[in-house]
């Protein structure tokens, strides 16, 4: 029988040994006790999980905390220069003009996971806006916003095609789709330079409607809550019943809890202004739905197996060339839709919709959410993130009267390149920690 | 030992363009033996693992499976007979972790949601009957040692339930230790009667776990060896093609009778 003396005996020893056996075992390996590390984490308290940390710092596992530490500092930072940063308008004109890039910056997740990346997205989303505005005119405003969503599916399919079939390095389809679609926004709108949103139109609600009533925001709160406590208590239940390690019941009330406080707060925020945004709820579903896509499901697995190793997808029966194409096209749709609310903020569809520093605002908030340039990590969280750090920038240089984009320009520059340093330090220390 | 082979390749011939790689080889594998295929490069042992894991059809011959003729003329005609091949460089994805890699493109699911529980489950029972140690199931295949991605790859292998496994070199890249690991978890293989073709060019390595040794030569067969009874002398003069005349082959028993 062979012995590891490094590594952790976590399976059950298979047979019963003689004491000749156990002996003849190097002390190391005797001495370390058969639990997963996890166990072993939740078996110490407190200093169990401080260690953790510390480990997962050191390995370059940092996650969101550079984001976490970011939103923190431009809070304080904020509050201090104007005085009145942290109020419950700000939040709410923060939520309203972080949906639509922050839905664009979901499916670049989707493509960053395949180690890719969407330059077109930006231009994606302002032809799918000049296409709802021309044709919401003279059809019925659902036909419209559902032909303005498909126009983005169609683009993102021709990105992917061209990419997974051909075998055009995506960086260089999408940068000519940039420039393409960009031309053909100017195109559809013809003579317009802006159509105006037809009135009673659902793409004006989008970013103007909201649940006044107060019980709207507390009760999605709660709702969010309960479930995210019971599909946590399910998951611990069964791992506890398949005898695998699971999270303490006590860990579980507390993530909840930290949850909770986030959450009611901002709640109680939304409140204290015109209520729940609809934008939000829209902005949540995605990110629910598309979470679940990616986590819970084999297309998921799929799109982050391509994103580690082609070859390894491959072998394992995977179509690549789908799955490319697919998330090209779901990155092209999330852009659409990201369009109609960027039309929905500027009061209807606009010659240059989509373009400026969009593109760069929902890549820079994918990234600066923690999702890797790399390829194969990421969540789709780090779009709701990265584009909170984003747009309180935006909200606090606009209080500060410096609304001019000179400033705006290099403040979110300097925070991409931020990102992109860290992103690709953690990688090296994760490297040479044995974890990349 | 059972009688009839799980695989027998029976005169097969492959070639490429106008390069002749297969001349008429066989090769036969039971159940609970582990056979070496050895030979020099180029002698064609890539290529006819190739055709028997779907990857380059055979021109001209017969495969048998436990005693019928089949065709194998895709990957998935290999996997689905169930013949499992770990290929030289692993192909595992460095970010999913171990559950994740072991049942990559054959997930376990409940009303089409990933079941993360049954292949967490599954992988362990898996790696412990294997005897596998490895930190943590959760863990990214990234922050495994070169021993243990060989050993989850040969464990994904498994995963299908396979009757044959294929193993390309799967000790090249690895220290004593892991090499020691690795051939342990071959034995296990032939212990649960699975029966293994192990490509090596280590000789130490095929004397300490093979059962019979198959050796190629310029894409013919140059002789199938006992290993207990065979020694290292005699299967690298086969590689070499220094047994191509009686009088060596005389010189070799000879010597070893003086001996």
């Amino acid at each position: 029988m062979s012995t590891t003396p490094k590594a952790t005996d976590e399976a059950p020893v298979p047979e019963p040994r003689t004491s000749e056996d156990v002996a003849a075992e190097t002390p190391a390996a005797a001495a370390i006790p058969a639990v997963d590390p996890r166990l072993l984490v939740r078996e110490q308290g407190f200093k169990g999980y401080v260690d953790e940390f510390k480990r997962k710092i050191r390995s370059g596992e940092i996650g969101s905390l550079p984001v976490v530490i970011g939103l923190i500092v431009i809070g304080v930072v904020f509050q201090a220069l104007t005085g009145n940063f942290i109020t419950s308008y700000n939040l709410d004109q923060i939520t309203l003009y972080a949906a639509g890039p922050g839905i664009m910056a979901v499916g670049i997740v989707f493509v960053l996971l395949l180690g890719e990346i969407d330059l077109a997205v930006g231009s994606v989303a302002g032809l799918a806006g000049s296409v709802w505005g021309v044709l919401a005119t003279d059809m019925p405003d659902s036909l419209a916003i559902l032909l303005g969503i498909l126009s983005g599916t169609l683009l993102g399919a021709f990105h992917g095609l061209v990419f997974a079939k051909i075998g055009v390095p995506a960086f260089v389809v999408t940068l000519a789709g940039f420039l393409g679609w960009a031309g053909l926004q100017t195109w559809v709108m013809g003579e317009r330079s802006t159509i105006p949103t037809p009135i009673g139109s659902f793409v004006g609600d989008l970013t103007k409607y909201y649940f006044a009533d107060v019980a709207a925001a507390y009760g999605l709160a709660v709702l969010v809550l309960a479930a995210f406590y019971l599909a946590q208590l399910r998951d611990s239940r069964r791992r506890k019943a398949a005898e695998l390690p699971h999270r303490p019941h006590s860990e579980i009330l507390l993530r909840t809890g930290v949850l909770a406080v986030l959450v009611l707060v901002a709640a109680y925020g939304f409140n204290q202004e015109k209520g729940l945004p609809l934008s939000l709820v829209i902005f949540l579903l995605i990110l629910l739905v598309t979470d679940f896509v990616l986590r819970r499901t084999t297309y998921g697995r799929q799109v982050f197996a391509v994103g580690g190793g082609i070859e390894a997808a491959r072998r394992a029966g995977i179509n690549v060339a789908w799955i490319r194409t697919s998330v090209f096209m779901i990155s092209g749709t999330l852009g659409a839709v990201g369009g109609l609310f960027l039309a929905s903020a500027t009061g209807g569809a606009d010659r240059s919709l989509g373009g400026g520093n969009q593109l760069m605002m929902c890549i820079a908030a994918a990234v600066i959410g923690g999702t890797s340039l790399f390829g194969g990590r990421g969540k789709v969280w780090s779009a709701l993130l990265g584009i909170l750090v984003l747009q309180s920038i935006v909200q606090g240089l606009n209080q500060l009267n410096l609304e001019s984009n000179a400033i705006q320009y290099m403040i979110t520059g300097a925070v991409l390149l931020i990102a992109v340093i860290i992103d690709s330090v953690s990688r090296k220390t994760q490297k040479s920690a044995g974890r990349a | 030992m059972s009688q009839t082979p799980v695989l027998a390749l029976r005169g097969i011939f492959k070639r490429f363009g106008a390069v002749q790689v297969l001349s008429g080889v066989d090769l036969e594998v039971h159940a609970g033996e582990v056979v070496a295929l050895v030979g020099d490069n180029g002698a064609g042992k890539s290529t006819l693992v190739k055709t028997i894991a779907g990857v380059h059809p055979i021109d001209e011959g017969v495969i048998e499976w436990e005693g019928r003729p089949v065709e194998i003329s895709r990957p998935q005609d290999s996997q689905n007979l169930g013949v499992a091949t770990v290929y030289q460089d692993l192909a595992l994805c460095d970010n999913l972790d171990v559950v994740a890699n072991l049942f990559l493109g054959r997930e376990l699911k409940k009303g089409g949601v990933l079941d993360e529980v049954a292949m967490e489950k599954r992988a362990k029972d898996l790696l412990s009957t294997l005897s596998i140690r490895i930190p943590s199931v959760r863990i990214p295949v990234a922050a495994l040692s070169g021993g243990q991605r060989q050993v989850v790859a040969i464990a994904r292998a498994l995963v299908g339930d396979p009757k044959i496994v294929i193993l390309d070199e799967p000790t090249a890249a690895l220290g004593v230790e892991q090499t020691a690991q690795v051939l342990d978890l071959v034995e296990r293989l032939r212990e649960q009667g699975l029966g293994v073709i192990l490509i090596s060019h280590n000789m130490a390595d095929v004397k300490a776990v093979a059962d019979t040794v198959a050796v190629l030569r310029l894409g013919r067969n140059n002789g199938t060896f006992p290993v207990a009874t065979t020694t290292h002398e005699e299967i690298i003069a086969a590689i070499t093609g220094a047994t191509d005349n009686a009088v060596t082959r005389r010189q070799a028993r000879t010597a070893e009778v003086a001996q």
